[in-house]
């Protein structure tokens, strides 16, 4: 590897010296993620402002044999975006344009680096609907949520970022550009490579264009909360309103603990004895909503809800709502430390995976506050605790591998939407199989000789 | 230089503070120099980061993070916006004073913190000076005034800065300890630095809706500045002298409430006295008067119930939410209200009203182009609102929004809240 001095001025041949940085300070801030994960400094950052330089540095990453890791917003959940094993990082922050939003034909043409919650208000503006909205939209960005294969509060009727990808342009480790997928809504031209990019993580190739589907907006909706005594009851409903065959937009739960710790947080009235909450929303065509609400609630009834309660208003839906943003501020608030996962199951394994996430919280002596997408079976249970407290953390990193243990033992999967990283990647053998890695291992080999692209990531080293 | 153990031990003591930021990320969203530049270390999480690091020894170079935390507007945005409730601005202030410690003061700076701004005779004398020769010595006004809070008299550039007024307020208007009237209320004036030397008729205007309101008024002579110019540029000792002289000026007086108009101020005396005084009593005396800061807009509103009037026209005017006061106190609706209840003008609101003007004290002198950007923004903004008078709750926002429109070629002109009610008062 050349000196540093030498590399940063290669670089700033290509992207301009404003765009090179090598100050430790500077490279210190590019050194982290949202994971709580040690944190590793690269030995370069730079910020190419058009596609082509973004190619030219990828290619010169390769022929120089430096480990690059691409950076949107860095708030991944799971280490993806730490330079584990140095190198460059390359921020895609400079190419945040959306190049085409096409009325007639429903699609948008976007650079990686576009900020999501931007690119969904822009769509919104034009009467349009691009629906995947992870809880981090306001700062995350479009090629993030591609390479995370990031979900929403809606996917569970509208689907996750993948749904939405029609196509991608991305660059090859030899800054060769690569197209796949188009503007139609069909295309089978070839390797479904938008399939093969999303979740990625930037191990197989470096975005440089997407294409993404949009929809129109639907003309209605109706929020509700319900309150259970009991969690199973909670579960129950779950699974008996997706059997009926309403799919809610929204679908969201909340166990008690997290109930407490909002209520304490904000003092919104939430009922702090209830067992676990639902936040429900439906939309769609109006008569459809009104149906599907009336539907809601009965089931509710049936499975023995406490009370129900229907928004009346704007106002009072975003009531209802705040309820559930503010679960993460509020956990996040009561302990130093917060530890996120992202285990998801089989729909009808709620109230399984329920009474487990509760044995698992009194066997390590934890507080673990339960809240997420039920609808998905992707539950988010959080553990509060302090990483300073050292006989702690070795209890949370035992619990949360009995977390996985217990959600792949019900068919689950490891991560329903904050992907695999460094955090997971030991694990990923156990729920898939050793052929399978070593599959993947090869693709990357064939693809990536040279190993650079985001190594170490997912697949291991 | 002190020894680097030495301040690694002093980071060391923000540890229970840093630990709570969780590194979401969700501050990039509301930081109006990352918007800007895009860099991480520019945004809350990345200079809590740095800040981390250093404690932690995985950065040796303190300069190197110093420089980063400066480039930082103190407004406070990301804060209200954390999730995790980190209290960045409090965390920020604490690590400047503890660099600041360790490498020392600029002589520049310490000479006008240390020997001018806790001196409020001295400091109104010298400020005179420029303001009398303002155009002759121009180039040594600015070197004296260059830190200050609001970047007043300090031509450097092409900024389009208002002159030092003729006459500060303090010199106009004797010393006041007029009795309750008809409201009951008896109130105790701090107009601050700006409004002081720059803004005398934001002061007179005060004075005049007091008195509207049959409001008693207390102002002692001899203030001086609130101390957050010092204290942002890290200088402990010199904040704490200027609290003294401000509290023991104000312990004298009987009033119900101590009435800002500079949102600066206003979140300074409120939240950052208490918090920030190393002196166990003075802090104590700092929290007891406290409760008592308001905002003038806030006192109209939440005390004396002025309430907005049917709109009956006139001319448009649009408010920029100082992020002090947004921020640090919360308070968005009363000045909106309190034009609302003015007469002769018509509300409408502007886009982003929310977001910081860019000025942030010596910022705005430091990383001028930066602090223009964002600045340009909001006088674009004040553009698309149609509006033909911006009104504002703080002075030094008021200087910041002029010089952008100006350098626009808008002669929007700019007028502080209470001015626009006095106006429309008979
Ligand atoms: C508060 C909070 C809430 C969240 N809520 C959700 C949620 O509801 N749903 C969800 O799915 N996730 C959620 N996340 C996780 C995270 O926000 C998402 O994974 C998001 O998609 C990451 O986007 P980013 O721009 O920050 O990407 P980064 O974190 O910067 O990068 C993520 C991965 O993408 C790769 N990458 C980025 N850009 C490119 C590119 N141009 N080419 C190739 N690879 C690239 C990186 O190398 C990295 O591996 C949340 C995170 C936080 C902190
Ligand atoms: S929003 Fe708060 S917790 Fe999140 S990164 Fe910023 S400072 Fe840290
Ligand atoms: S205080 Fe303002 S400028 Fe400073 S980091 Fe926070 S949002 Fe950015
Ligand atoms: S905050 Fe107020 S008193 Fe303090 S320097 Fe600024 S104007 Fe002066």
């Amino acid at each position: 590897m050349a000196d540093a001095t030498t590399l940063a001025k290669d670089f700033e041949a290509i992207v301009g010296a404003d765009n090179v940085m090598t100050h430790e300070a500077d490279l210190h801030a590019y050194s982290y993620d949202s994971a709580v994960l040690p944190s590793k400094a690269p030995a370069l950052a730079v910020r190419p402002t058009t596609e082509d330089q973004l190619a030219r540095v990828t290619r010169a990453c390769n022929q120089k044999g430096l480990p690059l890791t691409v950076r949107g917003a860095g708030t991944n959940l799971s280490g993806g975006t730490i330079p584990e094993q140095g190198g460059v990082v390359i921020l895609t922050g400079a190419l945040n344009q959306v190049l085409e939003i096409n009325e007639e034909d429903l699609y948008a043409v976007c650079q990686p680096g576009v900020v999501t919650a931007k690119f969904a208000a822009e769509v919104a503006s034009r009467g349009l609907f691009y629906p995947p909205d992870p809880g981090s939209q306001a700062v995350s960005t479009l090629g993030g949520n591609v390479a995370e294969n990031a979900g929403g509060l809606r996917g569970l009727k509208y689907g996750v970022t993948k749904d939405y990808l029609m196509g991608i342009d991305f660059f090859d480790v030899d800054g060769e550009q690569v197209t796949s997928g188009s503007r139609t809504v069909k295309c089978v031209t070839g390797y479904n490579l938008p399939g093969l990019m999303s979740a990625s993580e930037g191990t197989l190739g470096v975005f440089n264009k997407l294409i993404f589907k949009l929809v129109p907006p639907p003309q209605a909706s109706q929020a509700m909360m319900a309150v259970f005594d009991d969690v199973q009851d909670a579960s129950r409903t779950v699974a008996s309103i997706i059997r009926n065959k309403i799919v809610p937009c929204t679908l969201e739960f909340m166990d008690n603990v997290t109930i407490r710790t909002v209520e304490g947080f904000r003092g919104a009235g939430l009922p702090t004895d209830a067992a676990a909450l639902l936040l429900i929303e439906v939309d769609g065509h109006p008569v459809q909503v009104k149906e599907d609400a009336e539907k809601i609630e009965k089931i509710c009834k049936e499975e023995g809800v406490r009370s129900i309660e229907i928004a009346r208003d704007a106002e009072h839906k975003g009531q209802l709502w705040q309820a559930r943003r503010d679960a993460l501020p509020a956990l996040a608030n009561f302990r130093p430390t917060c530890v996120l996962e992202d285990a998801t199951v089989p729909r009808s394994k709620m109230p399984d995976m329920m009474t487990a996430l509760g044995r698992i919280a009194d066997e390590y002596k934890l507080t673990i506050g339960t809240f997420g997408h039920a609808g998905d079976g992707n539950l988010h249970p959080t553990i509060m605790t302090d990483k300073r407290d050292k006989d702690e953390w070795h209890r949370v990193e035992e619990a949360v591998n009995a977390i996985f243990e217990e959600a792949l033992g019900m068919g689950g999967t490891l991560s329903g939407e904050h992907g695999i990283g460094i955090a997971k990647s030991q694990w990923m053998e156990k729920e898939t199989s050793p052929a399978t890695i070593a599959y993947c291992r090869k693709m990357k080999a064939a693809l990536d000789p040279n190993n650079i692209l985001n190594p170490g990531k997912i697949i291991g080293t | 230089m002190a020894e680097i153990q030495e301040l690694i031990k002093l980071l060391g003591e923000l540890d229970d503070e840093l630990v709570g930021c969780m590194r979401c990320g969700m501050c990039q969203a509301q930081c109006p120099v990352f918007a800007q530049t895009g860099r991480e270390a520019d945004v809350a999480r990345g200079k809590l980061a740095l800040l981390d690091g250093l404690a932690h020894e995985m950065i040796k170079d303190p300069k190197g993070v110093k420089e980063r935390l400066d480039r930082c507007l103190l407004c406070g945005s990301c804060q209200a916006a954390c999730p995790s409730g980190v209290k960045v601005v409090d965390i920020f202030l604490k690590a400047r004073a503890i660099l600041t410690g360790y490498m020392g003061l600029p002589p520049a700076k310490k000479v006008i913190f240390q020997q001018l701004m806790t001196r409020p005779q001295l400091f109104d004398k010298i400020v005179g000076l420029g303001s009398r020769f303002q155009g002759v010595f121009s180039k040594k006004a600015s070197e004296v005034m260059g830190t200050s809070c609001a970047r007043f008299a300090s031509p450097l550039g092409d900024r389009h800065y208002p002159n030092l007024a003729d006459k500060p307020f303090h010199k106009t208007q004797g010393e006041l300890n007029e009795p309750r009237g008809s409201s009951g209320m008896r109130v105790a004036f701090f107009p601050g630095c700006v409004t002081d030397k720059v803004y005398p008729r934001v002061a007179e205007a005060t004075l005049k809706v007091l008195r509207h309101h049959g409001v008693g008024i207390y102002l002692p002579h001899g203030q001086a500045c609130c101390g957050i110019p010092a204290l942002s540029s890290g200088e402990r000792k010199s904040f704490e002298k200027m609290v003294e002289t401000n509290l023991s000026l104000f312990e004298k007086g009987d009033f119900d409430y101590i009435i800002t108009v500079c949102a600066t101020c206003a979140a300074t005396l409120k939240d950052v006295w208490p918090m920030m005084v190393e002196d166990d009593t003075r802090r104590e005396r700092a929290k007891a008067m406290s409760g008592k800061v308001m905002d003038i807009s806030q006192f109209l509103v939440d005390v004396l119930g002025v309430e907005p009037g049917e709109a009956h026209g006139g001319k448009k005017v649009t408010y920029h939410d100082p992020c002090h006061l947004r921020n640090s106190l919360k308070v968005t609706a009363q000045p909106r209200n309190v034009l609302k209840a003015s007469r002769g003008v018509e509300f409408t609101e502007m886009p982003e009203a929310a977001t910081c003007c860019g000025c942030g004290g010596s910022f705005s002198l430091e990383h001028y182009d930066l602090s223009r950007t964002i600045g340009q923004r909001k006088a674009e903004n004040v553009g698309k609102s149609g509006a033909e008078l911006a009104a504002t709750s703080c002075p030094a926002c008021m200087m910041q929004i002029s010089d952008m429109l100006s350098q626009k070629g808008e002669n929007t002109p700019v007028r502080h809240v209470v001015e626009v009610y006095a106006e429309g008062l008979k």
